[in-house]
């Protein structure tokens, strides 16, 4: 044993630096196992975004896609169904969708980004059941309005742009999902596009 | 059962004791100078894969974007240029014929070449391709220097023309002689001599990429792992140099 | 802080463990750095428990999916070659470590009296590293996955009246098939995992109850008593080992082994680190190339020849002409070792104190076990045959000669202390 007197403050430096080293490299050896968990190429390839063609959808019409493993919808609205959000109004607990449950762009009353066509994410924002789309009886569930989105798991309720009403279990309106038009007769749905 | 056994062992044992010369290649492999930072020479390669090979030869491990990506190709114009069987970008480079495993199980199916550079290496594939020759007595015509009695007929003789076996009067022990000095073609092909081994390193460095398509990021990441170490036991020797003092 | 950890020693032994088995555990201070390989298989042992789950997590095992599940990890999955090629890499450096561990063990005679047991989990140790590594193996699913798999079951048919049965059981198949597969797979991933973290358990249990030999080969703790009190070690030890004995030639454990063994593990990793990142196969010994086409039980390859951490005990296989006799020969292999510590019935433990011909059978006996770990991947010819036969007899001579000479072997004196 030496009588040299221990140099404190050195070997406590010593001691922090090699811990704050070692402790930097198990942080980046955590980061290939963190990061083996994110979607894989080929997760990501099935979730890849999906084009849908709108040009035969009559007026009224829901035309059902995949995405993600999830129901999207693309419904063509008529003039009578885009007259009827107005009137509804009052009757919904987030009219101006002014929780985030869609991009910027669709933003807005009609909560697409052209009047007509309402793209949406098919899954009820209560319990993950997926609603009905009544394209003329909806009058049973909400008296004067003729279409709508009803869920037989929950009975909540959704006016045609995916708004939820009052007095529901379902908490928010239904998700729109990031989409743009290719042309007029086409949606790609999963992306935002340039125009986002 | 006893009998399969004994067969088992007798072909592994046959196996052991031919091994010495079979595993062995009997011909001179040509090194293949492989640069996978060479991006050109690998979509060159690419091209000559999607035109020439996949007909027959699936890479079924490999996806489409990923490899446009590696290469520096825009996904759009791979699209386009490079993909013939109407898949999505991010889809695995199949082929129809892959599908057919009955093929497989009779041992006549073209194998998968996605890890085929990393089974045979490099310098095989480069000679391979470069030892096709005019064998009248095999099925397609062709024979290969390199994998005797190959199934598979020269896909690539537009390219090259017509190879055979060239051989020189030699003077060997007082007598002349019929000597096999190599390979020529007829000239008959779109490529020069010169240009053919280039295409074919070029097709050799795309099957070494999609062997280990991570090579080129897991010997970056390398580097900066050995700058950890280094500074990581760096201190801990000072510290355990330090601590030593107390025992010394 | 203070507080908190009287909450937990109330309930459970943590300082008092720590203090036994870490701060207040004497170590002899002459360690030197064959004695690293023991806390280095334990950081292997972790990393191919952490990557082994995580693998897991995305390989298939069946035999329809295995070999591409394999190329999806190595592709698809972000980082998923990093974390097969820890895994690959950390097999082979298992063993290297191992070896190394079980070379210094025999160097320095830690396996003799009263290490007998700490020896003998070891070698159970080593046992189920086998059976893991070989269970492993097969779960690629590659040419030499098959084929290397269909030979060594191959071995048990060996076994009189019961082999062929034996065989047919323990495929599960008529061929090495997916049934093999899954079953291989459950034992790879649970079963031996569980048998090995018990074994090491044990094994560290056993050598904290009888203490660390050294290169020396010199007991640290002497009689109660027996030592002055200025000659004693000038730490803190636990009274559990102080309460019978009196220390010499020690520190504790942590923080000195603790900060020492650090810069090992630097070091480790940088080979480690290389293998990895530079060269994964390393050069077909850690991953053979034939390994990289998928199993095809129609097709055997060129040129078996197991993994280089098998080759020693293949080799004394291939070297015998009868089957059955090589069969034993090559358990027999492992067999001797696991009663080493009786075959040897010199009292001086360290090569240092024993005789010239100790050491010069040892080292033929190194020699031997590399040489036959070289001849097992080249293939049988006659010349390779004859020398494999010789290194054979090499092997087991060492057992048999320290059987007879041990006895009045001829030693130099020990000293009572570790002097330096």
């Amino acid at each position: 044993m030496s009588n040299a007197p221990v140099d404190k403050g050195r070997r406590r430096f010593l001691t922090v630096a090699t811990s704050v080293v070692g402790a930097a490299g198990a942080v980046g050896v955590a980061v290939p196992f963190i990061a083996s968990w994110n979607p894989s190429a080929k997760a990501k390839n099935a979730g890849a975004p999906v084009e849908v063609n709108i040009g035969k959808a009559e007026p009224g019409q829901m035309i059902r896609v995949e995405w993600r493993g999830q129901p999207v919808w693309v419904v063509r609205r008529t003039p009578e169904m885009l007259a009827s959000l107005d009137k509804v109004s009052d009757q919904l607990r987030d009219p101006n969708s002014e929780e985030p449950q869609q991009p910027a762009y669709a933003t807005n009353t009609y909560r697409s980004r052209k009047e007509e066509y309402f793209v949406a994410v098919g899954i009820c924002t209560h319990l993950g059941c997926s609603p009905q789309y009544l394209e003329d009886s909806f009058g049973e569930q909400v008296e004067g309005v003729s279409s709508g989105f009803f869920c037989p798991c929950h009975g909540s309720k959704f006016d045609i742009a995916g708004r939820v009403f009052s007095g529901v279990p379902a908490p928010y309106n239904l998700v729109v999902p990031p989409h743009y038009y290719i042309d007029d007769t086409t949606i790609l749905v999963g992306e935002d596009g340039e125009q986002a | 059962m006893k009998q399969f056994l004994k067969t088992t062992l007798l072909v592994a044992a046959t196996v052991w004791s031919v091994a010495g010369f079979a595993a062995g290649p009997t011909v001179p492999l040509d090194e293949a100078k492989v640069d996978l930072h060479d991006k050109a020479s690998l979509q060159r390669g690419a091209q000559l894969f999607m035109n020439y090979c996949l007909g027959c030869h699936s890479m079924q491990y490999q996806r489409y974007q990923r490899t446009f990506n590696d290469l520096g190709i825009p996904d759009d114009l791979g699209m386009e240029n490079l993909q013939f069987t109407g898949d999505k970008v991010g889809d695995l480079i199949t082929n129809t014929m892959s599908a057919e495993s009955a093929g497989a199980w009779f041992g006549t199916a073209a194998p998968d070449l996605t890890l085929v550079a990393r089974v045979r290496g490099a310098d095989w594939i480069y000679t391979y391709l470069r030892s096709f020759y005019v064998d009248e007595s095999r099925p397609f015509g062709v024979n290969n220097t390199v994998f005797p009695n190959v199934g598979m007929p020269h896909v690539l003789q537009e390219l090259q023309g017509v190879p055979s076996k060239t051989t020189e009067q030699r003077m060997i022990d007082g007598e002349m002689q019929d000597v096999y000095v190599g390979l020529k073609t007829d000239g008959s092909g779109m490529l020069s001599a010169d240009e053919y081994d280039q295409a074919m390193l070029d097709l050799t460095s795309f099957l070494v990429y999609t062997g280990e398509p991570m090579l080129l990021e897991q010997r970056r990441m390398g580097w900066y792992v050995f700058g950890f170490l280094l500074v990581f036991t760096l201190f801990a020797w000072l510290l355990k140099r330090e601590f030593f003092k107390d025992v010394k | 802080m203070k507080k908190l950890i009287a909450w937990f020693d109330e309930r459970i032994p943590m300082t008092k463990t720590w203090n036994i088995h870490l701060a207040q555990y004497p170590a002899p201070k002459n360690f030197n750095f064959w004695y690293i390989f023991g806390v280095l298989a334990m950081l292997v042992l972790v990393n191919q428990i952490l990557t082994g789950v995580w693998l897991t997590m995305n390989y298939v095992p069946s035999a329809e999916g295995a070999f591409a599940s394999v190329e999806y990890i190595m592709r698809d999955i972000d980082y998923g070659w990093l974390l097969r090629y820890m895994h690959s890499t950390g097999a082979s450096a298992f063993f290297v470590v191992v070896y190394l561990h079980m070379f210094r063990g025999m160097m320095y005679g830690s396996y003799q009296k009263p290490r007998e047991l700490l020896w003998v989990f070891g070698m159970l140790i080593f046992l189920v590293l086998m059976a893991e590594a070989f269970m492993g193996y097969l779960l690629p699913w590659g040419q030499m996955s098959y084929w290397g798999a269909q030979v060594i079951i191959s071995l048990f048919g060996a076994i009189p009246f019961i082999g062929d049965d034996l065989t047919l059981w323990i495929r599960g198949d008529y061929v090495i098939s997916g049934a093999t597969l899954n079953r291989f797979f459950a034992l790879h991933v649970i079963a031996l995992p569980l048998v090995l973290v018990i074994l090491v358990f044990l094994h560290i249990v056993a050598l904290h109850e009888v203490g660390s030999n050294n290169p020396e080969g010199i007991d640290i703790k002497k009689k109660k008593g027996s030592v002055a009190e200025e000659d004693k070690a000038k730490f803190k030890f636990h009274e559990r080992f102080t309460k019978k004995y009196d220390i010499v030639d020690a520190f504790p454990f942590f923080p000195y082994y603790v900060v020492k063994d650090l810069v090992g593990i630097g070091i480790f990793l940088f080979a480690f680190c290389y293998v990895i990142f530079f060269a994964p196969a390393m050069g077909g010994l850690f991953l053979e190339p034939p390994n990289f086409e998928a199993a095809n039980p129609l097709k055997t390859p060129e040129h078996i020849a197991p993994v280089w951490y098998f080759t020693p005990f293949y080799a004394i296989l291939r070297a015998v002409p009868d089957k059955l006799l090589g069969v034993i020969l090559m358990f027999g292999a492992i067999a001797a070792l696991f009663v080493l510590p009786w075959l040897d019935r010199g009292k001086v433990r360290s090569i240092r104190y024993r005789s010239g011909f100790h050491k010069l059978n040892l080292t033929v006996f190194a020699i031997s076990f590399v040489a036959l770990g070289y001849l097992g991947l080249k293939p049988a010819t006659e010349i390779y045959t004859l020398f494999a036969r010789i290194f054979t007899f090499l092997y087991f001579a060492f057992f048999v000669l320290l059987f007879f000479y041990s006895k009045n072997e001829n030693t130099k004196p020990v000293p009572e202390r570790i002097t330096k």
